[in-house]
């Protein structure tokens, strides 16, 4: 757990407070769909154009004009909501919510409030927990104000863009579960292939709402909403520093007041946005622009029909098929794309290589290398097809696995096919007896004594002997043959 | 009775004429123009007009009509309701906050309008966003009555009905939310149509009640209306509430003396009651027997429900207008109010306030209130459901009847400011169009006599939901058998 920043009056050590209070989060997920156009008009959704570039009429809010529901959206909602095990409703309603706002042209967004599309289903943690979801429902993102010293501006290039918000019960118990639950919510969207998920462009959003009671108290305590948490250290970090700060308010004879908070990334802290007194009454009322959106059991079937295999399946699938361990297989299937890469390895590295090796070295030198060079995994610069010639050349025994590191680092570095490197370096292992025996021999005729004190009985000498003949060869020599003829040519100097 | 006029053309007319190159459109709009000239300033009926456009229009379509194309509206000049979007045109809804607007895009019904050829003309005057039964509450003035310049033209699209009575025009469109099309129409002696709830796409027509509204047309002939409604109905992908269903012809289903005989008419008793004005009630009456005498069958029924009808009406209508015009904040477009260091609940404040009339205000802070936390399901909830009774009374009594009449008002014009400050008396003024409205049926009103001060009277006639067909034929029945579409006022 997250320690509050430094300086916070009156905090204590969290393990004493979680030694004396439950906390209990929810949390309420805004994912960016990855359609091309926007929820009710045809404007383009893509990220980065010039400010009000990707507008019209319907998403500027021009008098006159109306919203048409983009279908692709509604099919995408569903894959979530089939991913997750949810009920799909028949009829469900666009409701308009209302407020005042400059990044809000209609005066209102178009969102789902009473009758959503979706309710129920869950997410198991990787800790096995699972978590229960309320709801989903589909809405419109609203724009963005931009502020600068001496004038506002508005850009509606994101006003209208289709959001899924998905609402979890409030079962979670820490900051640790909240951001497990993050990870494995975004894994979904992203292998569903609905959402990028990505949390700094913002079509991954979070807000938090964070209580905590006594341990043992049934009743829960009064709660805070933490909203817009963009990264998952942010979330892990807010929703740790909120329940010390409520704790130390409860220990201090205080109450919690209900209210709305931003996170402030740069000192760690929560601080109030609203209150509750001050909380809209948004005056929701069915849109009737919008009919009932109607999904029927037809349409729920050809779409669950087909839906992609899901991380958990997946995870299974490789633990089943590949042998692999739980850790291997909850790392690869936790992004789609790395998974993409595992499977496309696995398939052109041929027999002769383990699935094992493969998720090894994908886990650590692969993962390693995407995470210190920020590499895309959809298309990262070291290839399946470069990977798996790698290790087929481990697999057929013309390089050892230690010289596989070395090629690796080089097409990390330098870029290239393995086996041009391999051959350019002179790498190849030597398999040839005749070769490996000479080399042996002249290390065994060096090392006089030691062979006389290996003779002798003193049989982990054989570890100096690989050394040096590793050594003599450049780390070429085929490893298991070097064993094998060495103590044979050791025996032979018995007689 | 000031006796038929030769300019008195009707659209179909004119269209034929213009399609065989007998007129051009350039000359049809030259006359319109100069009667535009002599009398729109006096009536008050226009917020935009502008002579050189309107010539440059005609002359387009000259040109089409040469290069072969058929167009069924050929050089018909049309007067749109200033809540109806014309692309690059001012489009104001009779409101200052939206003083010199000019959208970026056509409304779907005034693209049809000119694909068919017809000439978009002027922008007509109308209350303040819809609201409102008598053309008082436009911000740019009151519209005149062109049967008696000191009454009022009815409402909303007091402008529309008004241009087309005193033939500053042949065609215009208007949008009926609770009467908007068929109260106006009755009061200036024209026919309007409301539409069936989905005939006719609301892509770009400024919202009120969303779900009540319809645009449909207003002209002196049954014939006329049929040919624009043509024109303008059918699906529109802009509009999720459009109807798929197909539209069918009704210009070409009406037919000169075919018989109504057997045709059975619903009298409803709730729209005879109090409030009603001897003339109306004996024109009514009338009408009635002209139609017996044509040989249709009429039936005297109850429709129990209808008290709640204007109750629901303004409870919906409201709600759904609240949220409709929050989008006039001043931050896009329209009225800003400009103060520096204004913070921007302030700017939205005072903009809002300058830019709305008083009924607007009033009707916008009633549905504020109706979808109010703690009131909802006593208001809006419930008015829903009354709205559903409604709904189910006039299905039911469509079993019985093939059309349903009434009144289209319980009274004439009344005098310029005699009702504006009472607003319950000018709320009844809907009474017997509003449930239309609720119930998504399309509605009629037609010239069927006069008061004794010459002071036109309307005919209205429901009919079930895309029944036009069946509606208009009844109204075309009457038109024939009558001459009140005839009178013109004399200016």
């Amino acid at each position: 757990m997250s320690k509050p920043a430094s300086g916070t009056s009156g905090t204590q050590a969290s393990d004493s407070v979680l030694a004396r209070y439950e906390p209990v989060i929810g949390l309420e997920v805004h994912c960016q769909l990855k359609t091309a156009s926007k929820l009710f008009c045809g404007c383009s959704t893509k990220f980065g154009a010039l400010p009000n570039h990707h507008t019209c009429p319907v998403c500027l809010g021009m008098p006159g004009v109306l919203p048409v529901l983009n279908a692709q959206v509604v099919d995408y909602a569903v894959r979530m909501a089939l991913a997750i095990g949810a009920q799909v409703a028949e009829v469900s309603v666009f409701a308009r919510k209302q407020y005042f706002y400059p990044d809000l042209p209609k005066g209102y967004q178009i969102t789902q409030y009473d009758l959503p599309y979706c309710s129920g289903g869950g997410v198991r943690l990787s800790s096995g927990k699972f978590v229960n979801m309320t709801r989903i429902h589909i809405e419109e993102d609203a724009g963005k104000n931009v502020h600068a010293d001496s004038a506002s501006f508005v850009d509606l290039n994101r006003a209208g863009i289709p959001l899924i918000e998905i609402v979890s019960q409030p079962e979670l118990a820490s900051p640790d579960e909240a951001a497990d639950y993050l990870k494995r919510l975004r894994s979904l969207v992203r292998a569903l292939d609905i959402s990028d998920g990505n949390l700094e462009e913002g079509s991954f959003r979070c807000d938090a709402n964070v209580s905590i009671r006594p341990i043992g108290q049934k009743t829960l305590g009064t709660r805070c909403e933490i909203k817009n948490l963009n990264s998952f250290r942010n979330i892990e970090k807010a929703i740790g520093y909120e329940i010390l700060r409520q704790a130390d308010v409860l220990d201090n004879g205080g109450a919690i007041k209900q209210q709305t908070l931003q996170f402030d990334a740069g000192t760690g802290r929560t601080s109030a946005m609203r209150s509750k007194e001050d909380s809209h009454d948004y005056r929701y009322f069915p849109d009737p622009d919008l009919g009932p959106l109607r999904i029927s059991k037809e349409r729920v079937a050809v779409i669950r029909a087909a839906l992609p295999e899901l991380p958990e399946a997946m995870a299974e699938r490789f633990k089943r098929e590949h042998g692999l361990n739980d850790y291997d297989a909850a790392l690869l299937t936790s992004d789609r794309d790395l998974a993409h890469y595992y499977e496309k390895t696995l398939k052109l590295v041929g027999a002769k290589v383990q699935p094992k090796i493969v998720a090894n070295w994908i886990t650590s030198e692969f993962l390693r290398e995407v995470n210190t060079r920020e590499w895309n995994l959809a298309a990262p610069p070291l290839t399946a097809e470069h990977l798996a010639e790698l290790l087929r050349l481990i697999g057929d025994e013309t390089i050892s696995g230690k010289i596989a590191k070395t090629v690796f680092e080089t097409m990390v570095s330098e870029g290239g096919a393995p086996a041009e490197i391999v051959k350019a370096k002179g790498l190849v292992q030597v398999s040839d007896t005749g070769a490996i025996i000479a080399v042996i021999d002249k290390v065994l005729d060096a090392s006089p004594k030691q062979v006389a004190d290996y003779l002798g009985g003193a049989e982990k000498l054989i570890g100096f002997f690989v050394g040096a003949v590793m050594k003599e060869s450049g780390g070429k020599m085929n490893p298991g043959l070097v064993n094998k003829v060495l103590k044979e040519r050791l025996e032979a100097r018995k007689k | 009775m000031a006796s038929p006029q030769p300019f008195a053309l009707t659209a179909s007319a004119i269209a034929a004429q213009v399609r065989a190159q007998d007129a051009s459109a350039v000359e049809i709009c030259e006359f319109y123009v100069k009667r535009t000239a002599a009398h729109a300033q006096t009536l008050n009926t226009h917020l935009f007009f502008d002579a050189d456009d309107v010539k440059a229009q005609a002359r387009a379509i000259d040109q089409r009509v040469r290069s072969g194309e058929t167009l069924p509206l050929a050089g018909v000049p049309v007067v749109v309701k200033d809540n109806i979007s014309t692309k690059g045109v001012p489009t104001t809804c009779g409101s200052k906050i939206l003083a010199g607007f000019r959208p970026p895009y056509d409304a779907h019904v005034v693209e049809r309008l000119r694909a068919a050829g017809a000439v978009i003309f002027a922008k007509a005057n109308c209350d303040e966003f819809a609201m409102g039964s008598s053309n008082e509450n436009s911000a740019y003035g009151v519209v005149k009555n062109p049967w008696n310049i000191n009454c009022v033209p009815g409402g909303s699209s007091g402008g529309s009905a008004a241009a087309v009575a005193a033939d500053l025009a042949p065609i215009a469109l208007g949008s009926d939310t609770g009467g908007s099309i068929r109260q106006p129409a009755a009061l200036c002696g024209v026919a309007g149509l409301k539409p069936t709830y989905g005939r006719v796409s609301r892509y770009g027509l400024v919202a009120y009640g969303s779900s009540l509204d319809q645009i449909g047309p207003m002209a002196r002939t049954v014939q006329d209306i049929a040919l624009v409604t043509d024109v303008i109905s059918g699906h529109d992908g802009r509009d999720s509430t459009s109807s798929k269903l197909a539209a069918t012809e009704l210009a070409s289903a009406l037919k000169p003396g075919e018989s109504v005989r057997g045709l059975k008419i619903g009298l409803v008793r709730e729209f005879f009651g109090e409030g009603m004005d001897q003339a109306t009630r004996a024109a009514v009456t009338a009408a009635i027997e002209t139609y017996k005498s044509l040989g249709a069958v009429v039936e005297e029924l109850s429709l129990p429900a209808l008290k709640y009808s204007i109750a629901a009406y303004y409870i919906l209508a409201t709600a759904e207008a609240s949220a409709n015009l929050a989008r006039f904040d001043g931050v896009r477009y329209g009225h800003r109010h400009q103060e520096p260091g204004m913070s921007l609940k302030s700017m939205y404040r005072k903009s809002r306030s300058a830019g709305f009339g008083r009924e607007v205000k009033q009707r916008i802070m009633l549905g504020t209130f109706a979808l109010s936390s703690g009131y909802y399901d006593a208001y809006y909830a419930k008015a829903n459901r009354a709205r559903q009774t409604i709904a189910n009374d006039f299905a039911r009594a469509f079993q019985q009847v093939d059309l349903l009449v009434s009144p289209t008002s319980p009274t004439v014009a009344f005098k310029i400011g005699e009702k504006s400050q009472d607003p319950l008396a000018m709320y009844l003024a809907d009474i017997c169009t509003i449930a239309a409205n609720l119930a998504g049926l399309p509605g009629i009103s037609i010239p069927c006599g006069a008061d004794p001060q010459g002071l036109p009277i309307g005919l209205q006639l429901m009919a079930p939901q895309f029944a036009e067909e069946k509606l208009l034929k009844g109204a075309y029945a009457y038109e024939q058998a009558s001459q009140w579409h005839q009178r013109h006022p004399s200016l």
